[in-house]
């Protein structure tokens, strides 16, 4: 065991110290100092286990990585919270899932639709004034092409029979009616939502759209939730790429898209986490290949063009050498501008389902070095595909806690630190410069060559912003 | 070097055509469906459809019960809010609380899973106790609840004493509780809820000598300016309190360098204290009424609810302030009075007889309401989705008591896409709420005036009073400047485009 590995787990160990035995006993098993070589078998972490409870996690539930993250952000369908109102009223359009479209016309991406459970419907149960809330809205939004049901947790504790009801509303409606039951309770994160959500996308929505004509260049991009118009971004390239773009999941996706991904000559996947369980569904019953790719920064940009390119002819890969050639000097020219107020600054990362990987390279084509990272809700294959990417004796956390992160940054004393909202005012009193990494705070895209120049000066300006500087320590 | 970001970058022609390449893949109503949809929904037919819904609410106005709840713990000292049930819901109000006022939140939840839902959530809570104790050494853990732990009928006061029993947490710690049930209105009840469940719990065999200071409990109130305000208008004329609870150095901390868990809050003494005060008074109505019941009934103190918003509003609070203390209003009060009226009469032709929409909480409206009549504004459009029967009757009455109030409606139980029928049925000339009505703002084209909660996509209004005769010259300029902006857009391009205005 190297130095750098002995080193970052003695320090984890004192971080431990200050839990309860049975937490600290826990908490262990998700720490450890990073091996690239994956051949250090206390250096692999656990994950995808229930978190403590009172330790303060970052994660949130199964609805939040349903509705929030999957189901969410596909345009023209009604997406109901179904339950009581909070769910709903916290995650209103606060993850930046771009759309076109006219918002209560003909798409309702950033509407809260709720059936705002009463003490009654608890006691009666909700199954009728869903049925009712469905007419309803039917009448009210003619151009909806589905309605989504998506449970809260009183739906599955009072044993209400949500799919009767979009079994009855589907034929009578003849449209899509899809009920998810992703209760809070379910699972240990986000993470059971998304399966939970690819599962009803599977049942109620793949194989059902219209698609006039196939080429051999179609591809779905999956796992593109258009986060400041990510998606867009990745469509444009794929696009000068040569090929097809027939369905865009879920940002800014319309049902029809949802139904026709499976005519797809190859998915091409984003966010692994999020979506890998309906790419081995289509590759199982369509026999359609997916293959994982990161639009992140030029260095995983070329290797991604590459690699997608692979799937096609020769022609798709002359595409993507002169895309390469072309947008080299754009790229080298961000790096230069950017590069010298970047070269050698740490980063700490905690995020979601692919960035804590897929960023990293885009840190480092800008000079940073990132010295640990962490998932909410990964499983064991985003660590596998995550230790290769990060130098040894790096922190690699797993379901991190307050405590841990702030002990953490006190110890490795990071230059910036990427995370969420729940973490972002914390650092701005730590004068740690903080950038949120799940919505871009505010800005973006950051994927794809249009994206890399805003990631560039997002990131120069969360570092060298002269605000750090005011702050005056308390005597 | 020239960045185009997002604000941008989708409007140039590759991605305008990106998009329109996309339409061949969404199966998407054609342009003129979707224009003869969208002009339908602005006719009568559509409002008197929208409003004989019953069953679901569309962009309503309210949040749930546990956000009340742990708003209102985080500001007392050193307390940890604690959420029993599942995890999801404490990740939502860190994060939304968090977006409002741009600082920290920390709350815990006990991770309540499938587990917990057959066999009850006493060993979250045991572990959950434990590990918050130890990890982040609350000096107290105010309890609340998810919908979950209230379905399935987990016993609160029975699993903190076993906690104690089993020495999870010292006997010491005080733990209050309050059962907050999200399907059982909605954040203010929650704050009421946590508020009695607070001081019940630290008050509990307190009651002793008089200490002759008030009371003061703001309710569900996120402007941290009006703490601020408050403290600094009851220390000018030298009125003892106590502010239940303090929000203000929680959600409005200085910069200096180091993270605190606890920046802040009511002295735990302090609160203990309260039940020896000689009155108690209420800045809200509808998030205290159970608490101010449990203070008239057990301590046997006065209590009134007098939120002081506005001029009037705000005299009838110091009139209550000099009855309790016989203290008379100081000259500089007199004098911040004399201003704020002053700048109301001189924006007055400005806001005189616009009409306006407001939604939000039934305080905050009740204050805004009688407000807009001082200065000669006619609220129109009054929704207020967590208001009930009583707040009905209490907004009608504020409204018949002026000529400015007459056109005044009060929707309660409503949600703002009523409002969207309702202005597009009945237009108004300016529309008060909270972040989430600039789809309002951007469907109809009425301009929004941002007063309430959340207020997300606007910086640190929160940190300016709304109370007090200052703030009734913070909401003057809020008003008479949106309404100034908003004539030089339309007259830019006319003879009317003035410069003294």
């Amino acid at each position: 065991m190297s130095t750098a590995i002995k080193e970052t787990q003695k320090m984890i160990e004192e971080v431990l110290d200050a839990y309860p035995e049975k937490a600290k006993k826990d908490r262990a098993r998700h720490l450890a100092a990073n091996d690239p070589t994956g051949q250090c078998s206390a250096c692999q972490v656990k994950s995808n286990i229930k978190s403590r409870p009172g330790v303060m996690t970052v994660r949130g539930c199964a609805y939040a990585g349903a509705k929030g993250v999957v189901w969410g952000p596909v345009k023209d369908q009604i997406t109901i919270s179904h339950g009581p109102v909070g769910c709903g009223q916290y995650s209103w359009w606060s993850r930046r899932n771009y759309y076109n479209g006219q918002t209560g016309i003909d798409t309702f991406g950033t509407m809260h639709i709720t059936t705002d459970f009463q003490e009654k419907d608890i006691v009666y149960g909700g199954d009728k004034n869903l049925d009712a809330a469905l007419r309803e809205l039917k009448e009210l939004f003619p151009l909806a092409k589905s309605m989504g049901i998506l449970s809260e947790c009183p739906v599955g504790l009072i044993g209400d029979d949500i799919e009767a009801v979009s079994k009855k509303a589907e034929k009578e409606f003849a449209m899509p009616v899809v009920p998810v039951r992703c209760e809070g309770f379910r699972g240990v994160s986000q993470s059971l939502g998304h399966h939970i959500a690819n599962d009803t996308i599977r049942d109620h929505i793949l194989g059902k759209g219209q698609l006039e004509s196939s080429t051999p260049y179609d591809v779905a991009l999956i796992g593109d939730y258009n986060i400041g118009g990510d998606a867009w971004a990745s469509r444009k390239m794929l696009e000068e790429l040569g090929l097809r773009v027939i369905a865009q999941w879920t940002g800014d996706a319309s049902i029809n898209e949802m139904g026709i991904a499976h005519k797809a000559k190859v998915n091409l996947v984003h966010c692994y986490r999020s979506m890998n369980y309906i790419c081995r569904h289509m590759e199982e019953q369509y026999g359609i290949p997916w293959t994982e790719f990161n639009f992140f920064g030029p260095t995983k940009i070329y290797q991604s063009l590459r690699k997608i390119a692979s799937h096609f002819d020769d022609g798709i890969k002359e595409n993507a050498e002169k895309m390469i050639a072309k947008y080299k000097p754009v790229m080298d020219a961000v790096i230069e501008e950017f590069k010298p107020g970047l070269e050698g600054k740490r980063v700490m990362l905690y995020v979601g389902g692919l960035r804590p990987r897929h960023t990293i390279g885009a840190y480092e084509d800008l000079g940073m070095e990132v010295v640990a990272s962490g998932y909410e809700f990964g499983h064991s294959d985003d660590y596998k595909r995550t230790y290769p990417e990060m130098k040894e004796g790096a922190v690699i956390m797993d379901d991190a806690t307050l405590y841990e992160l702030e002990e953490f940054t006190r110890r490795l004393n990071p230059d910036m630190v990427g995370s969420g909202i729940k973490e972002k005012y914390s650092y701005h009193k730590l004068g740690v410069p903080f950038r949120q990494m799940h919505s871009w705070d505010y800005s973006g895209p950051y994927h794809g060559f249009d994206g890399f120049p805003v990631f560039a000066r997002d990131m120069d300006m969360t570092v060298n912003s002269p605000t750090w500087g005011l702050i005056r320590k308390n005597k | 070097m020239k960045i185009k970001d997002h604000n941008e970058l989708f409007q140039e022609q590759e991605y305008v055509e990106q998009f329109e390449r996309k339409k061949e893949f969404e199966n998407c109503p054609s342009a003129e469906e979707v224009q003869r949809i969208g002009e339908w929904t602005k006719t009568e037919e559509y409002r008197e459809l929208n409003f004989k819904r019953q069953n679901i609410k569309i962009n309503p106005a309210k949040a749930c019960q546990p956000l009340g709840a742990v708003f209102c713990a985080s500001g007392f000292e050193g307390t940890l809010p604690f959420v029993q049930g599942a995890q999801g819901c404490v990740a939502y109000f860190r994060s939304h609380l968090s977006r409002h006022f741009k600082e920290p939140m920390t709350a815990v939840s006990t991770s309540m899973t499938e587990d917990a839902a057959v066999f009850g959530g006493l060993n979250n809570m045991l572990e959950g106790l434990e590990n918050a104790y130890t990890l982040y050494h609350p000096k107290m853990l105010a309890v609340c609840t998810t919908c979950m732990a209230e379905v399935i009928g987990d016993d609160l006061n029975a699993y903190i004493r076993t906690a104690r029993e089993k020495g999870a947490i010292p006997q010491e710690l005080p733990v209050p509780f309050a059962h907050t049930p999200s399907f059982v209105g909605s954040n203010i009840t929650g704050y009421d809820n946590m508020m009695k469940g607070i001081l019940t719990a630290v008050t509990a065999g307190r009651k002793g000598e008089p200490n002759g200071k008030i009371n003061i409990i703001p309710g569900f109130d996120t402007y941290t300016g009006n703490y601020r305000e408050l403290k600094r208008l009851l220390d000018i004329m030298e009125v003892r309190h106590t502010i239940l609870a303090d929000v203000s150095d929680i959600y409005d901390s200085p910069n200096s360098g180091e993270y605190k868990l606890y920046p802040g809050g009511t002295l735990l003494a302090d609160a203990a204290d309260s039940i020896n005060a000689t009155a108690t008074i209420a800045l809200q109505k509808y998030s205290t009424a159970k608490t101010l019941d449990y203070i008239s009934k057990e301590w046997s103190q006065t209590v009134s609810a007098l939120p002081p918003v506005g001029i009037k509003n705000t005299d009838s609070f110091f009139e209550e302030i000099g009855k309790i203390t016989g203290k008379p209003v100081p000259q500089e009060i007199e004098d911040e009075r004399g201003r704020a009226v002053d700048a109301m009469i001189d924006s007055h032709p400005y806001v005189h007889g616009k009409r306006f929409a407001l939604v939000g909480d039934p305080d905050l409206l009740l204050g805004l309401i009688s407000f807009l009549m001082e200065i000669g504004g006619s609220p129109v459009h009054i929704v207020c989705t967590n208001g009930d029967k009583k707040f009905r009757e209490d907004a009608e009455a504020i409204l018949s008591e002026s000529p400015f109030g007459q056109e005044g409606k009060v929707y309660i139980h409503k949600d703002m896409w009523h409002l969207r029928s309702l202005m597009f049925t009945e237009p108004v000339d300016f529309l008060i709420g909270n972040s989430y009505a600039k789809l309002l703002w951007r469907d109809t084209g009425t301009p929004l005036i941002r007063i309430g909660f959340p207020l997300f996509d606007r910086h640190h209004l929160h940190r300016y009073p709304i109370i007090g005769y200052h703030g009734a010259l913070n909401l003057v300029c809020l008003i008479v400047n949106t309404v100034l902006d908003e004539m030089d857009r339309k007259t830019m391009n006319t003879t009317s485009f003035d410069v003294i205005r």
